[in-house]
């Protein structure tokens, strides 16, 4: 299998995250051959200018904007292979294929090399799929697809369930995490002071600690949620901060890891929480009746918007982060003049790019952070019945 | 909104949901258990080393007040010692001189004593010697004024007158 090619491609890989800024403004085959898709049947214009120039390459003539434009497109979305670059002239692909499982009439395992990078249609079993805007399709031998008026494909999606890049990404980093930690935790059968790595790691796990866990939670009850809220600050983290690599990865960009990660926080919360805080959004202590049915929906609502925030903050500042990045980079290839656009570019990119290192470990903490508040304001013992009763008496 | 939709891919929601899952149960596991644990028995046991080196400095404390009450005591049993002993001394002293004094005058009274006792033997042997001087010069004198009648005449009349004059 391609797979086992790896350890070659990987090192190719690292030889490409030195060329990163290269890398990254290489528009990918497969993207330029959507993006011309979409020119030809959405604008007219740029059809006639297309047609224009056909004798020539297609790919050089393309518009440089609409091709960065792609480019960051593709890259915001998942893909079911890992390219690192690719050759644009000779159409080739550096990186590795990953195994594709579709659940259609029965479990459907290939590998994502049979797709071509969208431009083939792969047979399996009789049925045929293409890969079209990063998502799977079932189509005929010919590789048909129909649209809508929308310009959305009308075929049919079988269900995904393929080991993509985000998910090799999130396995890389669980495994690295889990040996981090493991090594931590072992570090500490020698003696009370942990070595090498893990004496950066114990301040992290202390700050969390003594920071997010105890001022949110409580001294008494925090300990129970420390595993969730470690784990998820040092997975986001670490998945932060390897979007920040070349390689090219935008998992914690992703809306359905987000989505995830914010309905463990909630079913975290709503499964922990004790009487008072389902006593404070059914039937809220201390106010008049009318406003006690009045708060229940409102109350019901809120419950579903905290987790709703934390998913589209996280997804919104990562993916706000890889399109600035990516954006200044192509600024090089969009603009006229290289030798006035290259430091502008570089010097913003870089700029930018430590700001992302700041926004890596922020977006991790106020994760946590959030996480660790929600839980706390669903199990912490609240005082409002007196304080209620005061208001009251007020009242009265 | 729509595009979000769109893009939500549940494959990677699936898999998302169990390495997550999977990994939390590691971590807390092989992980963050025995980290916390080592972590809160190496705080509980630093603040036992600092409460234990309190309780130390506090007792040390107690030892140096104890020894200067010690010292303080003893200096005093020491200046008592010393005022007792120069007390005694001075008594001593004194109790001395009055014995020499005593002593001294009851010598000189038995010296005085003596001294009279001896004047007195010596005065009562004086006497016997003159009275027996006096007796023989008497003799020798009677003898020899006897020898002549009429000495002896003059000498009777003269006591007699002696006598009369009495």
């Amino acid at each position: 299998m391609v797979i086992s090619k790896k350890p070659v491609r990987i090192i190719l890989a690292t030889f490409a995250g030195l060329l990163s800024s290269i890398a990254f403004a290489n528009p990918v085959v497969d993207t330029t051959h959507v993006a011309t898709a979409v020119t030809h049947e959405a604008h007219a214009t740029t059809e006639v200018a297309h047609n224009e120039a056909s004798h020539g390459d297609e790919h050089a003539t393309q518009d440089p904007k609409d091709k960065v434009t792609a480019y960051i497109e593709h890259h915001l979305q998942d893909s079911h292979d890992f390219v690192f670059f690719s050759d644009e002239k000779e159409g080739k692909h550096y990186g590795f294929s990953l195994p594709v499982i579709l659940l259609d009439n029965g479990l459907k395992v290939f590998s994502s090399s049979k797709l071509h990078h969208g431009e083939a249609v792969a047979e399996v079993d009789g049925n045929f799929y293409k890969l079209y805007h990063g998502k799977i399709y079932k189509t005929d031998a010919a590789g048909t697809i129909n649209y809508d008026e929308h310009h959305h494909p009308t075929n049919v999606k079988p269900l995904d369930f393929s080991i993509t890049k985000n998910v090799v990404s999130m396995l890389f980093t669980s495994i690295l995490l889990f040996l981090m930690f493991t090594g931590l935790a072992r570090s500490y059968k020698k003696g009370a002071i942990p070595t090498g790595f893990g004496r950066v790691l114990e301040p992290l796990i202390i700050f969390i600690r003594d920071e997010i866990a105890i001022p949110n939670i409580g001294e008494k009850k925090y300990r129970k949620y420390m595993g969730y809220l470690l784990t998820v600050f040092f997975f986001i983290w670490l998945l932060n901060l390897l979007g920040m690599t070349p390689l090219g990865i935008n998992v914690t960009g992703n809306i359905a890891v987000t989505v995830c990660l914010a309905l463990f926080t909630y079913f975290i919360t709503q499964f922990s929480a004790n009487k008072e805080y389902w006593g404070h959004i059914f039937w809220m202590p201390g106010v008049p009746v009318p406003m006690k049915i009045i708060l229940m929906p409102i109350e019901i609502l809120g419950t579903l918007t905290k987790p709703f925030a934390l998913l589209i903050r996280l997804f919104a500042n990562i993916t706000a982060g890889h399109v600035v990045i990516m954006s200044l980079i192509a600024m090089i290839f969009v603009g006229k003049n290289i030798y006035a656009d290259m430091p502008i570019s570089l010097g913003l990119t870089l700029f930018i790019s430590v700001i992302e290192i700041l926004v890596a470990f922020l977006q991790a903490f106020i994760f946590t952070m959030l996480s660790s508040l929600f839980i706390g304001m669903a199990v912490q013992d609240h005082h409002h019945d007196e304080h209620g009763h005061e208001e009251e008496n007020v009242i009265i | 909104m729509e595009k979000l939709i769109n893009d939500f891919s549940f494959g990677l929601f699936f898999w998302q949901a169990l390495i997550l899952l999977v990994l939390i149960l590691l971590l807390v596991k092989f992980a963050w258990k025995p980290i916390m644990d080592s972590i809160t028995a190496r705080e509980e046991g630093i603040r036992n080393a600092i409460a234990s080196a309190e309780n130390a400095k506090k007792e040390m404390q107690n030892l140096k007040a104890d020894n200067e009450k010690l010292l303080a005591e003893a200096r005093a049993e020491r200046d008592t010692m010393i005022k007792e002993a120069r007390e005694i001394k001075e008594k001593m002293i004194a109790d001395a001189k009055e014995e020499a004094q005593v002593q001294g005058n009851k010598m000189i009274e038995q010296a005085k004593a003596t001294i009279a006792s001896e004047k007195n033997a010596a005065m009562v042997e004086l006497k016997n010697h003159v009275s027996t001087l006096s007796l023989e010069i008497a003799e020798k004198l009677l003898k020899e004024e006897l020898a002549n009648k009429e000495t002896q005449t003059k000498l009777v009349e003269k006591m007699l007158d002696e006598v009369k004059l009495n």
